[in-house]
């Protein structure tokens, strides 16, 4: 069996693994500890899977931690996490005191840990106040944020600074994220992990299964969009976008692909607008999937003749890479971090509006030469660019960097 | 090809011969700078004072950090100014500003500075731009470090050139550029040190134009001229 790093090679290319080597040596033998706040679901979690395991083939002594706690905890991290998102959330003293007592918590096991370690890296709002709860910290540590805090509720923003300023370094995925801190912030943007369910390379049968488990025709024209039932992923708009594109072609369908919506009252709002948007077509498919089906959704983007994502707003909409890296064109909106995906007439197409997306579909599907190149451009654009191992190049720079944090150019060896 | 040698590239002066290449390779990784522009006005103020590794980041950066290659204008102010300020005149002009014309980052800046400004003085209204299309000036730090390999004559490298990293080829033949008199590439001012003989290799080292193009396409064009005048496979 290949070790990782073997099987990334296969994937991304000798170069970077080679890369990844070189940059790893002066890190060699260093305590290395990743925080965050669940093992499992969602995508940081699906990222240091993978992380982990790969930083340890490169020699660097690294282990992941989570911290844990209890509904109110949960709550609050929901409250900083949709604040720091730029929605108005509530932020009440008990809150707060569910925030600090459970961090408190896990410190007293996790100090041990925590303390001598070389360099910890903190994901995201839940774990953030560990820092000051190891005053015996030897090492760097560095908040990494994976949230879009462009436009947080400043409120919120002003609270989790408290905790956050401190560190000795922070990570954002674009610049329009970060926010004025007294520490170097680092730019990285998200990845996919191109050997994980959501993205390896799949059997046509298994591709055929799905298609056939949903009742679509393969014979057929089929768009997608894959996204939570959220206003500003904009399933309505999309609806209307097939419906003007089907008046030229008669045969196609939609599937509108989201994650269920029990626990979030306006996803269901929308996803009933959804529905009610749909009506009676029978070549609409609004699927409400489970977080765990990675390899349905990868299935049904090998399976679309095009991806859509058109989002009113986004952060940096990995759903976007991950259509990219299976060759298909994406019409996206014109909006945030797609926008650094998705290049007009080369990886597909930035829209406006569902006609502007209605445009394009009649546009791409009459043309299915344009479509393969277009997707052959658009994963090798993915390969260079949007792949763990570039993210994990970019850790390990920022780490070296870290440790020269005043100088522009580092010297090693 | 040899292993473990730490020489620098570059001649040795009154050696009879220079020392060994040392192939290096190196890696960026952006920061945030806080600094954001809303209209040209902006731009130009931050202009005056940002770091010239931010100046650095937006010209040559572009070729080792995420972003597509075929852009229709080569360096992050032109295309923001094309993109998001619709201003195609001034574009074109920020376009054509190309860091290996100048001494030093600081005379660049002079020139972006002079071509905004007057653009500025012509201008009869200011465009701005929505909130998330502000241009955000990103400052970078280089890593490098010595991948242990280095080839003694000019010839071994024709060999090692298609298979050396994009940060490698960066490091050599872009980065260089700011750390050696005249705009000058590592492997110029190497085969400097072999005299004459290598004169037609330099040359045509000299004549390639890396502004318009990829380190991959880089990489390829450097390898032919060594295979061509040297002599070797790539």
């Amino acid at each position: 069996m290949p070790s990782l790093l073997e099987a990334y090679a296969e994937v991304a290319g000798a170069d970077i693994v080679e890369h990844l080597r070189q940059l790893a040596e002066p890190l060699r033998g260093m305590t290395l500890v990743h925080v965050n706040s669940t093992r499992l679901g969602g995508g940081v979690a699906e990222i240091l899977d993978r992380l982990v395991p790969l930083m340890r083939e490169l020699g660097i002594d690294a282990r992941w931690e989570v911290i844990t706690g209890e509904a109110p905890f949960y709550a609050a991290t929901k409250a900083l996490h949709n604040g720091l998102q730029g929605q108005r959330a509530p932020w009440t003293p008990s809150f707060q005191e569910a925030y600090v007592e459970t961090n408190a918590r896990n410190a007293e096991q996790l100090r041990p840990i925590l303390e001598p370690a070389d360099l910890v890296f903190v994901h995201d709002p839940q774990p953030a106040p560990l820092l000051g709860l190891c005053p015996g910290r030897r090492g760097k540590w560095i908040w990494r944020c994976h949230v879009d805090a462009s436009h947080p509720d400043r409120r919120i923003w002003r609270y989790l600074r408290r905790f956050v300023a401190d560190y000795d370094a922070s990570i954002f995925s674009l610049a329009a994220f970060a926010q004025p801190l007294p520490h170097p912030q680092y730019l990285i943007a998200p990845s996919i992990d191109p050997l994980g369910d959501k993205n390896r390379e799949l059997p046509d049968a298994e591709v055929d299964a799905v298609r056939a488990r949903f009742g679509l025709d393969p014979g057929r024209p089929m768009i997608l969009q894959v996204s939570r039932f959220d206003r500003f992923k904009d399933p309505v708009g999309v609806i209307q976008a097939y419906r003007l594109a089907k008046r030229f072609i008669p045969g196609l369908q939609l599937v509108l692909a989201g994650g269920g919506a029990s626990d979030d009252p306006e996803g269901e709002a929308v996803y009933r607008e959804a529905e009610a948007s749909a009506g009676e077509d029978p070549d609409i498919r609004l699927l409400l999937l489970p977080a765990d089906a990675h390899a349905t959704i990868n299935a049904l983007q090998r399976a679309a003749s095009l991806v859509l994502q058109k989002s009113l707003r986004e952060g940096f909409g990995l759903t976007v890479t991950e259509a990219m890296w299976k060759g298909k064109p994406v019409i996206g909106g014109d909006t945030g971090g797609i926008r650094l995906q998705v290049i007009d007439y080369h990886t597909g197409f930035l829209v406006n509006s569902p006609e502007g997306a209605a445009l394009r579909i009649r546009y791409l599907l009459q043309r299915p030469r344009r479509v393969a190149e277009m997707g052959a451009k658009a994963r090798a654009y993915v390969q260079e660019n949007f792949l763990l191992t570039r993210q994990v190049r970019e850790y390990l720079t920022a780490v070296l960097g870290l440790h020269h944090a005043t100088e522009d150019r580092i010297e090693l060896g | 090809m040899s292993r473990g040698d730490d020489a620098p590239p570059g001649p040795l002066g009154s050696d009879p011969e220079p020392r060994p290449f040392a192939l290096k390779d190196c890696a960026l990784v952006a920061l945030a700078t806080g600094r954001r522009a809303q209209n040209l006005k902006e731009l130009r103020d931050h202009l005056l004072t940002v770091s010239a590794s931010s100046l650095y980041y937006h010209f040559w950066g572009g070729l080792l950090h995420p972003g597509f290659e075929e852009r229709a204008y080569a360096n992050d102010l032109a295309e923001w100014v094309h993109q998001s300020l619709h201003d195609t005149a001034l574009a074109e002009r920020l376009a054509v500003i190309d860091p290996s014309d100048f001494a030093d980052l600081e005379a660049m800046r002079e020139e972006l500075l002079e071509a905004i400004e007057a653009h500025l003085d012509q201008a009869s209204a200011l465009a701005w731009v929505p909130v998330d299309r502000q241009f955000q000036f990103v400052r970078s730090q280089i890593v490098v470090f010595d991948t242990r390999r280095s080839v003694a004559r000019p010839e071994d490298l024709t060999p090692m050139l298609a298979t050396l990293s994009a940060g490698s080829v960066f490091y050599h033949f872009i980065d260089a550029r700011q750390r050696l008199p005249e705009g000058s590439d590592d492997f110029r001012a190497w085969l400097a040190g072999w005299g004459e003989p290598y004169r037609p290799v330099r040359d045509r080292l000299g004549a390639i134009d890396p502004y318009f193009t990829t380190l991959h396409e880089l990489r390829a064009e450097i390898a032919i001229v060594f295979a061509e005048t040297l002599g070797g496979e790539t």
